[in-house]
């Protein structure tokens, strides 16, 4: 692991902006918050509102991307979708990435068995599948959307955790950690003051990309029936409910579909585009 | 060799333990026990009833006790029988387990062969239109969901082209069949399996292949191969694709998961009967005993999947062979 690389914040900008698939990425994410701030604003009809009369019609000038099963408008419910996709995105992210830095910084700062141990822990979850995982924890609580957040940050940290370790590893050895140790630091002050704000920036790009995971993850999950619960509309649900007439009703899985696809690209498109402003020798 | 055979065996061996503490503890440290679910929906069991039923499942011993006793059953092959229809939970993963098995090993195969040469057509071309469509391939197929291209394959193919059934592995009446309409029976309905399971693995795989084969063509022997004017066939092939073959065969050997976990998605939509299914299932039905089987089982074939690729990996490089490294 390289040590991470001091770039002013100045340089990583003008980097950045010469990426123009990072900037379309940003732009992306951006968008994706306005819609999900505005919702209210933004959708043309009350996501929840059944129009018996308009029961599975197409894209027509009243409803642009058209209507479900039960007669909403897809537009309204994929809007408040938006809000479902980057909470849970966040909150799982949020929870992986803290248990990550946990175990990560405990085990590069201490290494030796605690090392072995933890990393041993990894491997084996690593080895899991992942979706079994999921799946097998949400089968014993209840399905909601706190729990799928829950469960998806508990199972995704481990990329975080060998990211943090490696980075600790790699800065035991500096300098002015010898020299924080020697004027007595404790190990809590060390880890959280010293090494740990000097081993974020892999974790932040880290971060975005897991966030574009957790979104993939949370609309499958809620297309099995196993996430977010009917009637709160999320992308993944609106699919479910377009399964049964797939054969005469394509849009009620083209466009939530499209949705996750922009969606995730673009976290995936900003997250590369950090990685390369913040460590420019990995891009040759 | 044999010491290397050894060390990963051992490791195996302490990752098929760790997995087994890790099922069992999800399993209690839930809230409530098992039987909760046979028994409190049912009014008519009485105390007695659900005393005697804590007692068939070890419930009234302590922990580790249960764990131990679990294992014990798990080592020979025993996973109770099914809270749904009473069946033997092996019974049931063993029925269901070949089809998952031949299609998450054909998506392997499929994801090997398309993702090389598009990984090193693009490093040895870069900036290339191709290397830019790749790119674009790469970034699009990270960023489609499973469950939303199963679909779409669906509704273009089977819907409105009507060229593939859309579920099942086999037709009804298969038994009819000469040997090769049986074939192209099976070929029809795994093709868009098939392709919905290795799609994110092709754009993770031809990604990594190309930023191996980048790294390798700079190295000082390729230059000397070229020095000494060998082909570029050779030098690209032979020389270089070896070398980075090694850490990309390590990176399918980690995608198995994903795979297997990815079976439950397609297997659902397609409704193939294999393991994917079966877990799905007996997750809506919370019935545990098939859901600790699955895990374990499904994970084993993880780890077994990862142990080849280990054992390939040292066969490719013979230094690995020497080393005892992760």
């Amino acid at each position: 692991m390289a040590t991470p690389q001091r770039t002013t914040f100045e340089q990583f900008r003008r980097r950045f902006k010469r990426n123009r698939p990072a900037i379309a990425g940003g732009l992306i994410v951006l968008s994706v918050f306005v819609i999900a701030l505005f919702a209210p604003i933004l959708s043309p009809y009350d996501p929840a509102y059944i129009d018996v009369e308009k029961i599975l019609t197409g894209p027509t000038q009243a409803h642009p991307l058209g209507t479900d099963e039960l007669g909403r408008d897809i537009v309204s419910r994929m809007i408040w979708g938006s809000r479902i996709s980057l909470l849970v995105g966040f909150v799982a992210v949020g929870i992986s990435i803290l248990i990550g830095i946990l175990i990560g910084a405990v085990a590069g700062y201490y290494r030796g068995w605690i090392d072995d141990v933890l990393m041993q822990f990894v491997d084996i979850m690593l080895s899991i599948p992942t979706f079994f995982l999921i799946l097998a924890v949400i089968a014993l609580v209840e399905p909601s959307i706190w729990n799928i957040m829950i469960v998806i940050g508990v199972t995704s940290w481990m990329g975080v955790a060998r990211l943090v370790r490696g980075q600790f590893l790699a800065l035991n050895e500096m300098d002015y950690v010898t020299a924080a140790r020697a004027l007595g630091a404790k190990d809590a002050r060390m880890i959280f003051f010293h090494i740990l704000p000097n081993a974020m920036s892999p974790v932040y790009v880290s971060a975005v990309l897991g966030v574009a995971g957790a979104i993939l993850v949370e609309s499958s999950l809620s297309f099995l029936g196993l996430g977010v619960q009917p009637p709160v509309p999320s992308w993944g649900s609106i699919i479910t409910g377009g399964k049964d007439t797939i054969d005469i009703a394509w849009w009620i899985t083209l466009f939530p579909g499209l949705a996750i696809l922009i969606t995730v690209l673009g976290y995936n498109l900003l997250g590369e585009g950090l990685q390369d402003a913040l460590n420019p020798r990995l891009k040759e | 060799m044999l010491s290397f055979l050894g060390y990963r065996l051992f490791r195996f061996f302490i990752s098929l333990v760790g997995v087994t503490v890790i099922t069992f503890g999800i399993m209690h440290l839930a809230p409530g026990e098992p039987t909760d679910l046979q028994t409190t929906m049912n009014p008519r069991v009485s105390a007695q009833a659900k005393e005697n039923l804590r007692k068939l499942y070890g419930l009234d011993q302590p922990l580790h006790v249960q764990y131990a006793q679990w294992v014990k059953r798990v080592v020979a092959m025993d996973f109770g029988t099914s809270f749904v229809d009473g069946q033997k939970v092996v019974q049931k993963i063993m029925e269901r387990m070949p089809i998952t098995i031949v299609i998450n090993l054909l998506s392997l195969i499929l994801i090997f062969m398309i993702a090389l040469p598009i990984g090193v057509y693009s490093a040895t071309h870069p900036d290339s239109a191709f290397d830019k469509a790749a790119t674009v391939f790469v970034f699009v197929g990270f960023a489609t969901p499973g469950f939303w291209l199963a679909l779409m394959m669906m509704i273009l193919f089977g819907v409105v082209l009507e060229w593939l059934p859309i579920s099942g592995y086999q037709s009804l009446d298969i038994s009819g069949m000469s040997f090769s309409e049986r074939l192209w029976d099976w070929t029809s309905h795994l093709l868009l399996p098939v392709f919905v399971s290795a799609f994110g693995g092709l754009a993770g795989i031809s990604r990594y292949a190309r930023a191996e084969m980048v790294e390798v063509i700079r190295q000082d022997y390729i230059r000397t191969a070229r020095a000494k004017g060998l082909s570029e066939t050779v030098v690209v092939y032979k020389h270089a694709l070896r070398n980075a073959l090694i850490p990309i065969i390590t990176i399918l050997g980690l995608s198995v998961p994903g795979l297997i976990g990815g079976s439950v998605i397609f297997e659902t939509i397609y409704a193939i009967q294999g393991m994917g299914l079966l877990f799905y299932q007996s997750v809506m039905a919370r019935d545990y005993p098939t859901i600790m089987g699955v895990t374990v089982l499904g994970t084993i074939l993880t780890l077994i999947g990862n142990l080849l690729a280990d054992i390939s990996y040292a066969y490719a490089n013979p230094t690995v062979r020497l080393r005892r490294n992760r």
